[in-house]
């Protein structure tokens, strides 16, 4: 018996040693973007999370409840949520990422009016819940609920798509740390989502970052909040694990 | 998902040798040799449509030899020397279908439009390049020896 754990072991290690260590896109920025990031006095995701930290302590909706009413002053029991998440929703029987489960949050407890994905509530909100996880190492939950959902997103992240025919993987796996015309190819993390892109001028969430990425290979984008987001977002997750939080984030 | 694509594709190249007598897009060997137009493309314009970043995307992950290459792509071999290397049959299939060669190429196929997923509306069922941009293309790669 003891010669098929030995194969195991083998395979193992083989395919450690063929994949690179785990890089935030933070190591390739240049030196005065880092430095961006660094400054919480020139970070503009900043803005987008004080706004949001204001938020939680607003009472919103019919039924008179601030987040911090339930949570916690200060974000309370919630830091290190950014690295917790998508997480298995009991409710809907299906997985959540963060924007999602605010927007629970606010029509199931608070009955406050739903703040579209994108919009700038939201943003400011889920940039205020990953400032209060920031240095928190990315965990996605060891649920087996969710083991369906993120195997459908790594096949998804493998799968060609558009009319360039290319697949997440063939960039941000097998070609990181190269050059697509003069621009570095990250490993593509997300321990860093909304994050502040110098090349949109403006603070956004992951799915909008995958939505250009599609964009970028010619095929039609996934509408904002669609499974096969949530699904790319799991095995995402599940790729960065370890990496510590760093939202908001500035990117080029 | 990417067996059944190649599956999908062997099905095609079947079908494409069933149908007999020898078309623009016929493959023999590793080459495309006949001009999809039937007639040689214009090397200036091949080389004006390689420089061109949103047209060709070439150079995002090429290196050519076009001057300035601080903002070319490095994913993929350097295409200079590549007429010295390659026919122009040989080039001619690596840019219409480079999938045909190797069904995990990041070359996107540039003339072929089967077994894509996903197209956005704006580009389903048209190839990247018409065949007349592509031997453009292949005549200002075969001057590079």
């Amino acid at each position: 018996m003891r010669f098929p754990l030995a194969g195991l072991a083998f395979v193992a290690a083989t395919a450690a040693l063929a994949q690179a260590p785990k890089r935030s896109g933070f190591e390739d920025m240049s030196p005065a973007t880092q430095a961006m990031q660094r400054d919480d006095a020139a970070n503009p995701g900043l803005f987008f999370a004080l706004d949001g930290k204001a938020a939680f302590a607003r009472v919103e909706g019919a039924a008179g409840r601030s987040c911090a009413d339930c949570h916690g002053a200060d974000g309370g029991g919630l830091k290190g949520v950014a690295a917790r998440y998508p997480a298995f929703d009991e409710r809907s029987g299906a997985p959540v990422d963060l924007a999602g489960r605010v927007e629970i949050c606010r029509r199931e407890h608070q009955q406050a009016p739903a703040w579209p994905r994108e919009s700038r509530p939201m943003l400011a909100m889920t940039a205020y819940l990953g400032l209060i996880s920031r240095g928190a190492a990315m965990a996605p939950p060891d649920d087996p609920r969710l083991a369906t959902a993120r195997e459908r997103g790594r096949a998804l992240f493998t799968t060609r798509l558009g009319q360039l025919d290319l697949a997440c993987a063939q960039c941000h796996d097998d070609n990181a740390g190269r050059r697509l015309g003069g621009a570095l190819i990250p490993q593509g993390h997300v321990n860093n989502y909304p994050a502040y892109r110098l090349e949109w001028q403006a603070v956004g969430s992951l799915q909008r970052r995958i939505r250009n990425c599609m964009t970028g290979v010619r095929a039609e984008p996934f509408p904002a909040g669609a499974a096969e987001l949530i699904e790319l977002e799991l095995w995402l997750a599940e790729r960065s694990r370890g990496l510590p939080v760093e939202t908001p984030s500035v990117r080029p | 998902m990417t067996s059944s694509a190649d599956a999908l594709r062997a099905a095609a190249a079947a079908l494409a040798l069933l149908a007999g007598p020898a078309t623009a897009a016929e493959i023999v060997g590793d080459a495309m040799p006949a001009s999809l137009t039937g007639a040689a493309g214009d090397p200036d314009r091949g080389r004006a449509l390689v420089a061109d970043r949103q047209a060709s995307l070439c150079i995002l992950c090429h290196t050519a030899p076009l001057g300035d290459r601080r903002f070319q792509g490095d994913l993929a071999p350097d295409l200079a020397g590549v007429g010295a290397r390659l026919s122009d049959g040989q080039i001619r299939l690596r840019v219409a279908d480079a999938r045909r060669l190797n069904g995990q190429t990041i070359m996107p196929p540039y003339l072929s439009v089967e077994a894509r997923q996903r197209v956005g509306p704006a580009f389903r069922d048209k190839p990247i390049l018409t065949p007349a941009q592509i031997e453009d293309i292949v005549a200002w790669l075969a001057t590079l020896k």
